[in-house]
């Protein structure tokens, strides 16, 4: 197994004491989407960021791609890891081709290659360049927003993408179809993810290996299967969490008849 | 009233070239001086209480008492114009100051995150988030600057600047109203000139929005 993201023994502490993460070992392997849960405030923002080192861990060490991302450069690390989050993400005093390739603007690359790099990247996500490249943020649905944020996120190519709650914010449908564009394009690409996520269909769909977390500790990182077999009391109770409206419907359902 | 205007055309536009040079001079100080200190204190914040109220101190100077305490210092007395530049610019500071750090600090925080963690160095992050997420506010702000500055500077005629004052001081001294008006029209002219023009410029950099113009994105 080649692990293109590693943690090890990841610490990390508010300036109060509290261990928002607590110990975590944890590999991911190339190519592989992991799909992290948990409940708000478990840890699973901060274990996220600190791969990007948006929070530095306050003991242990992050790998990727084989090195610690403490001797890496700050600036050139973050242009190296995609990054893509819910809502608000979008500059709004940018167009959508304009923010798609701000990180290569960063970079001081030529503008030509920035527009065709920018249009091909809005064609992978699903957005007709033609209609959709010179949209300013508000002239777009939530959905396409969250296209123009991944869009962003692949721009430099990146070998690792963080995704936090992308799709938290949309409705259902909507949510059901970038799900699918987005499992069509990382079989395609190649991405190491780590994906987190409320939703538990959507770790199932789109995750090789789930992991829970429960107040910064590391609680199960399991294949779906497993995950959906396991007889751990935490992991049930998460499932059961999700079930509730259907039992509810089903158990009316079954007093009327 | 065309005999006057053939009397004192001359002079009238000549005042209001020195009245709008004044001005102008003060808005360029002002600006090269608070838009800097605005941004830096975004990243003091504790600093923005004392320098801001610094600021607001100076705006609360009556101007006429001002123009008096400038004028006895030493390189400054020598040309009543520094003296008025120098007011003016203290006056200018706080509007420009003000929104410079308001509109800076406003810009929501995830937006600041995303631009860290899509690598942009710190000058990056200025330049191509937060100075135009807040180029409309900091203008906005050098609007209300140069509008109350041109007012002000008609004062600056009472310790020898120049400018239309000059017309409405001589217009009070000789008990003449036609001189009282052809200073302060030009000034209230100016005034509203200055304002409607830097009001179109701050809707160039209006951040594109629903209620912005629709057009401008198609």
């Amino acid at each position: 197994m080649n692990a293109a993201i590693e943690f090890r023994n990841v610490c990390v502490a508010t300036t109060g004491g509290r261990l928002l993460l607590d110990r975590i070992w944890l590999e991911v392997e190339e190519g592989t989407t992991t799909a992290v849960l948990g409940r708000s405030g478990s840890g699973k923002t901060t274990l996220l960021r600190t791969v990007n080192r948006m929070v530095e861990p306050t003991s242990g060490e992050v790998l990727v791609d084989g090195r610690s991302v403490c001797d890496a450069d700050l600036i050139r690390l973050r242009r190296s890891v995609g990054y893509v989050i819910q809502e608000t993400g979008l500059f709004p005093h940018m167009t959508a081709e304009r923010d798609a390739t701000l990180v290569l603007e960063a970079q001081a690359r030529p503008r030509a290659e920035r527009l065709r790099r920018s249009h091909e990247l809005l064609e992978a996500v699903g957005l007709d360049p033609k209609q959709f490249a010179r949209r300013y943020p508000y002239q777009l649905s939530g959905g396409q927003r969250q296209r123009v944020g991944l869009a962003r996120a692949l721009a430099a190519e990146p070998s690792v993408l963080l995704m936090d709650e992308p799709f938290g914010a949309l409705d259902p449908l909507t949510r059901s179809e970038m799900q699918d564009m987005l499992r069509a394009l990382l079989a395609r690409l190649k991405k190491t993810v780590l994906l987190v996520t409320h939703d538990l269909d959507e770790a199932l769909y789109l995750g090789d290996r789930i992991v829970l977390l429960s107040e910064g500790k590391l609680v199960a990182n399991l294949e779906p299967e497993e995950f959906l077999r396991s007889r751990d009391p935490q992991i049930e109770a998460y499932i059961r969490a999700f079930h509730r409206g259907e039992q509810s419907a089903a158990s009316v359902g079954e007093k009327r008849a | 009233m065309s005999g006057f205007l053939t009397e004192y055309g001359g002079e009238i536009a000549e005042l209001t070239v020195e009245h709008l040079w004044l001005t102008g001079a003060a808005m360029f100080f002002a600006t090269a001086i608070a838009v800097p200190v605005g941004v830096w204190l975004t990243r003091r914040p504790g600093w923005a209480k004392p320098v801001i109220g610094a600021a607001n101190v100076l705006q609360t100077i009556p101007s006429l008492a001002m123009f008096g305490f400038l004028l006895p210092l030493p390189w400054l007395g020598e040309r009543a114009a520094r003296v008025a530049i120098i007011a003016l610019t203290a006056y200018a500071l706080l509007p420009i100051l003000r929104n410079t750090y308001a509109g800076i600090r406003g810009i929501d925080h995830a937006l600041i995150e995303v631009a860290r963690a899509l690598g942009l160095t710190g000058a990056q992050r200025f330049f191509k988030v937060e100075l135009p997420l807040a180029a409309s506010f900091i203008l906005a702000g050098l609007r209300t600057a140069t509008v109350a500055c041109v007012g002000i500077a008609t004062i600056a005629a009472a310790v020898g600047a120049g400018g239309l004052g000059e017309l409405i001081f001589r217009g009070v001294a000789s008990v003449d109203n036609r001189l009282v008006l052809a200073g302060a029209i030009p000034a209230a002219l100016l005034a509203l000139a200055c304002d409607s023009a830097l009001g179109l410029l701050e809707r160039c950099f209006r951040v594109p929005g629903p209620g912005a113009s629709a057009d401008a994105a198609r």
